[in-house]
């Protein structure tokens, strides 16, 4: 009778976002491994690498849009989570350079030796295990998520308080990492990859794998927010989102909603942060930066707010942008355009551009939709209400 | 507050001695009403009377200085969240119309059923026969079976009040606290809304506020004149409107 959970979730759109992610993630690895070099269709591996980071970012955007779209928690310092993910992986891939370091001390990162620390700080311990650091990949961002919302929403922050205090815990985060004795390699972060898993993270091979697991994890975020958002408690998320009180009021209990989308959506950024350290070759402090944070919610904004695949969209055009803009002479003035492209999309396209689209496409859908209705109705001689106006 | 281990009172509704001030203003005043099961009551009185404060209390938005309320004769409700209170079976119609714009009349009922609300049950759920049904009824109740389909947002004014009783009716509370349910309606939205309520009543206990003075003289029931957040007056309508101290309040000392 009720379809399944898996297909209620997928409509036009969903589908073909998936169709389209998924040849990405194939095709591309392909023509970079199988096509001779300096053939047009090969893709050169700097480009799989600068892909692969869009597609984490589409990852971020996406765990942004699940919150702030369907449920109206504008997160400032979503970015915290991001690069809490990556820490984790890089902390696994500064274990698995062993001796090869300047120092050559088989456990201490060369940081450490630098710092004179003589041994690893408990905090380190496991992991030079993989498994441990993906499961601290998801744990660290969700503790942190779960901890500050529920104290966040227990308390009824909502709105643009809520948003100042993600700002201000990614901002604390920001200032701990940079400190040399947190143990995180202070200002310069930790960098030098050698292997991941045992293979070389600089190879082809490598990277292509990478792009292709980072297209697998953007599928699979997308499809579990797509299964939240068709469920009922997507409609209880957007009911919170759009009346709060009334939703208490009809009793449910807000505050168990909003931590939960909170909690999940971090251990999503958390995971987009881990793909993204492998592909980048380093994680800093400066991922902490409020500005950053900002920026993704940006991304969600250009894409469309409250639509998922807007959200991916709008982080992989605007980072396009980005370099596109970055690499030429009009470097200096990209964070004009970048506030310059918010100020106008706010105006003039306030859907952003998947919701822009929708708003043109919908009514014509709904009005094939209801013709067939009431043709409906008629068969059934039901005539239609008197309109209480 | 005394311990209850017996029932206190027979009332659905009991409220005694209430008071509630915000920053020195008293808002409530010794306020003592209460609802015997099965009853509507309906509450007037000028702006600023704690009307709405009254509703504020008893859903536990609003937490008395002093006071007891209790439901269902044992249930103290001043220690009790919004939630719980609504789980309970306490109902709430707002007095502008507040219902979830951006989505369809029918998601808005299938929302205010009173099924499982947890997490889990609301991301594993999925529909029933029952549930469906429960709808349509409520939907036919409300008159807005052709427009199930329609966005909560683009009803008119007395379909969203209509759709708000009829999400009220999807919870399916013991008490209903309606708050100024015609406001802003036409005469004849007015009559059917007072024949809705009368319906409504059959099975549930129900509080309405409202200034419409045709609207509760149609309603025929029990009056309480509500003034400086004490009860003024109480009776039928004709009794309290023939009433001096109601008509001095009303028409300004």
């Amino acid at each position: 009778m009720t379809p399944h959970i898996l297909t209620r979730s997928l409509d036009r759109a969903a589908t073909s976002f998936i169709l389209i992610v998924a040849a990405v993630g194939v095709l591309i690895p392909l023509s970079n491994l199988l096509l001779p070099q300096g053939s047009i269709f090969q893709v050169p591996t700097y480009l799989v690498a600068l892909w692969g980071k869009y597609v984490c970012y589409a990852i971020l955007a996406l765990s942004i849009d699940l919150i702030w779209g369907y449920c109206g928690i504008l997160s400032l310092g979503h970015g915290a989570f991001f690069a809490l993910g990556g820490y984790a992986m890089g902390m696994y891939l500064m274990r698995q350079i062993g001796s090869r370091g300047v120092y050559g001390n088989p456990i201490l990162p060369d940081f450490m030796v630098f710092l004179n620390w003589d041994r690893l700080p408990w905090y380190w311990y496991g992991f030079d295990n993989f498994a441990f650091a993906a499961l601290m990949v998801l744990l660290v961002p969700g503790l942190l998520a779960f901890c500050f919302g529920w104290l966040a929403f227990r308390s009824r922050v909502t709105g643009v308080y809520l948003s100042i205090i993600t700002q201000a815990m990614t901002y604390a985060l920001l200032l701990g990492f940079f400190r040399n004795d947190f143990g995180f390699g202070g200002n310069n972060g930790l960098t030098d990859f050698k292997d991941i898993l045992g293979f070389n993270v600089q190879a082809d091979g490598t990277r292509c794998a990478l792009f292709l697991l980072s297209c697998l994890a953007l599928l699979v975020s997308f499809l579990i927010c797509r299964v939240v958002v068709t469920s009922k408690l997507g409609k209880v998320l957007i009911a919170v989102r759009d009346a709060e009180s009334r939703t208490r009021f009809l009793g449910y209990r807000v505050e168990s909603y909003k931590l939960f989308v909170f909690t999940l959506s971090a251990c999503m950024a958390g995971v987009a942060g881990a793909l993204y350290v492998p592909q980048v070759g380093i994680i800093n402090p400066s991922e902490f930066a409020p500005g950053n944070s900002i920026e993704a919610v940006i991304w969600v904004a250009v894409g469309g707010r409250g639509t998922l695949v807007g959200a991916a969209l709008g982080a992989v055009v605007v980072n396009y942008a980005k370099t596109l803009f970055t690499s030429g002479p009009l470097a200096p003035y990209w964070l004009f355009m970048l506030g310059a492209l918010f100020i106008l999309v706010t105006l003039l396209l306030p859907k952003g551009i998947v919701g822009t689209f929708n708003a043109w496409w919908e009514p014509w859908k709904a009005q094939r939709a209801s013709a067939d209705d009431i043709s409906a109705a008629r068969e059934d001689g039901i005539s239609e209400p008197n309109p209480a106006e | 507050m005394n311990v209850m281990d017996t029932r206190a009172t027979s009332a659905m509704l009991y409220l005694d001695g209430v008071h509630v001030s915000f920053d020195g203003f008293h808002a409530i005043n010794n306020l003592s009403l209460m609802l015997a099961p099965g009853e509507m009551r309906a509450i007037i009185g000028p702006n600023g009377a704690g009307k709405t404060t009254m509703m504020d209390i008893i859903t536990g938005k609003t937490k008395p200085d002093e006071g007891t309320v209790l439901f269902d004769g044992t249930v103290d409700l001043t220690r009790l969240d919004e939630t719980r209170i609504a789980e309970l079976g306490i109902g709430r119609k707002f007095q502008k119309p507040t219902v979830f714009e951006s989505q369809t009349v029918q998601d808005n009922l299938l929302l205010a059923l009173n099924v499982d609300h947890s997490v889990r049950g609301t991301l594993f759920w999925r529909g029933s026969k029952a549930e469906s049904e429960r709808i349509d009824n409520v939907l036919e109740t409300i008159r807005l079976t052709g427009a199930r389909n329609r966005l909560a947002g683009s009803l008119s004014h007395g379909q969203k009040q209509w759709l708000e009783i009829g999400m009220l009716l999807a919870q399916d509370p013991k008490v209903l606290l309606v708050d100024e349910p015609v406001a802003g309606m036409t005469d004849v939205e007015t009559h059917l809304t007072a024949e809705l309520l009368k319906q409504i009543n059959r099975n549930h206990t129900i509080m309405v506020v409202e200034h419409d003075m045709t609207f509760v003289r149609e309603l025929g029931v029990k009056v309480s004149c509500l003034h400086e957040g004490t009860v003024l007056a109480e009776g039928t309508i004709d009794q309290v409107s023939s009433n001096e101290r109601v008509v001095e309040v009303y028409l300004g000392r």
